[in-house]
């Protein structure tokens, strides 16, 4: 039996009167590689931000590792955790971004390793180590001391996600991280996070990749409308989708 | 027009000159430090979701910007004293160039503060760093290289101001060209000397300013 790695029951997202999670429930185990699908504004990314508290949500809980993320009850009362306990829980997952958001001020290196230092309490050696093992493990090493202008598009992101997964992250979030990428450096971004899947890192991918999503996934969720529209292997989900509003994402997405 | 240019008596002045540009400098090295802390604590205020800290960052603003420098000059020297506030010519003046810089800086920083995109708070958080943590690691340092070219500007400007410490008989450089023009009657020399001096001056400000813009600049 795999442990529960994460736990979302029953979350509610508003901005202002605009209810854009509807009540989103969703268990996920150690090891697990998720890949969330659905047409922009079903409310994925949302849901994605929320787990580390990158959004707020009004209704619900989300649990990492048993935690209670972000807010706690008080008598009744629901209230946001503290600030600092809110910078701890977000340190149990790593999340990688659709514009990369790598520090321009800083080297490959540096942009590892600050979290590390100011974080985890590394110091500046053992940190520049870890740094260097995981731009080794993305393929840059090379660019250790390069700054992201110095970079492609496609080595911004692999720095990024060996930034993130450099914090020893318990999961890894990714927020359509090849959106912004051209086509031809989709592919060594790819190659990245489905080693990382092979190595049994637990991660959530949003995605607009779907022969990816195929691929990599133990699972496929698919949002619609800020609800889980349908979830499965990607096997039965990509193949034989059961609802109507899947059939027709997937044939007007490049799946095929 | 029999003038004959004569800039003997400056010259046997030049040591007040240059006493007095010392002091400018230093007014304005003193005014400038504090008013960059005041103008980086505005600045905060004024992005800020409180409402009242940015209600009260922006009454200052609006208050300091909209008052002709000299009247605040004036004012904290003549009238705080009647309120119980007594302070030296010296430290009146600092203190006053620095409230006023303070403004001017919170809106250079506060357009700094704007030009960091979003995007790089979050990924700050998401590694789990603190606001404060991202705040010194992150947004100062972008920040700082956005507005290097308007604060250099604005710091010139600041210098320059100095000048109206004068009016209060601070001995600055304008004050003691003054002294030297009343004592020699050599109007145009002692004026055109003192000009001098402000734009070499200015000159060489901008230039350590331009040095430190290259010096930050982020290979790309």
């Amino acid at each position: 039996m795999t442990q529960t790695l994460l736990e979302i029951r029953d979350l509610h997202k508003r901005y202002g009167t605009v209810e854009v999670l509807k009540g989103v429930d969703c268990t996920m185990a150690q090891g697990e590689v998720i890949s969330i699908i659905g047409s922009s504004g079903s409310g994925k990314t949302t849901m994605l931000r929320c787990i580390n508290m990158l959004e707020e949500f009004q209704g619900g809980s989300i649990r990492i590792d048993g935690q209670e993320i972000g807010y706690e009850t008080v008598g009744g009362v629901r209230k946001r955790k503290k600030e600092n306990e809110i910078a701890r829980q977000r340190a149990m997952t790593g999340m990688a971004f659709q514009q990369f958001n790598l520090f321009p001020h800083m080297t490959a290196a540096k942009n590892i390793m600050l979290g590390l230092m100011k974080v985890r309490g590394m110091g500046r050696d053992e940190a520049r180590s870890v740094a260097e093992k995981w731009l080794d493990r993305v393929g840059l090493l090379s660019r250790i001391d390069h700054y992201p202008g110095q970079l492609s598009g496609g080595q911004q992101q692999r720095v990024a996600i060996a930034r993130a997964i450099a914090m020893n992250p318990k999961l890894m979030l990714f927020d359509e991280v090849t959106s912004a990428l051209d086509p031809e450096l989709v592919n060594e971004v790819l190659q990245v996070i489905k080693g990382l899947a092979e190595d049994g890192m637990s991660m959530l991918l949003v995605t607009h990749e779907m022969r990816f999503a195929y691929e990599v996934s133990t699972r496929v969720i698919f949002m619609n409308q800020g609800r889980i529209g349908e979830e499965g292997n990607p096997k039965d989900m990509f193949v034989k989708p059961q609802t109507e509003r899947l059939a027709e994402f997937l044939k007007s997405s490049s799946f095929n | 027009m029999g003038y004959t240019l004569n800039f003997a008596a400056v010259w046997r002045s030049f040591d007040l000159l240059l006493e007095g540009l010392a002091l400018s400098l230093g007014l304005a090295f003193a005014a400038i430090l504090a008013g960059c802390l005041i103008g980086l604590v505005t600045a905060f205020g004024l992005v800020s979701k409180n409402l009242f800290l940015s209600k009260s960052a922006g009454l200052y603003v609006t208050v300091i910007r909209n008052t002709p420098i000299l009247v605040l000059v004036l004012f904290s020297y003549f009238a705080l004293p009647q309120l119980g506030v007594r302070l030296g010519k010296i430290e009146s003046f600092v203190l006053t160039l620095a409230i006023y810089s303070g403004a001017y800086l919170a809106e250079v920083f506060r357009g700094g503060l704007l030009s960091v995109p979003p995007g790089q708070r979050e990924a700050g958080l998401a590694i789990g760093l603190t606001e404060m943590q991202i705040r010194t690691s992150i947004i100062l340092p972008l920040m700082l290289r956005n507005v290097l070219p308007s604060l250099s500007s604005t710091m010139i400007s600041l210098f320059k101001d100095t000048s109206l410490a004068a009016a209060i008989a601070v001995p600055e450089l304008t004050f003691e060209a003054r002294k030297i023009n009343v004592e020699t009657f050599r109007v145009i020399e002692t004026w055109i000397v003192a000009s001098c001096l402000y734009v070499a001056t200015c000159s060489v400000l901008a230039a350590l300013m331009r040095a430190v813009e290259r010096r930050l600049t982020v290979p790309r």
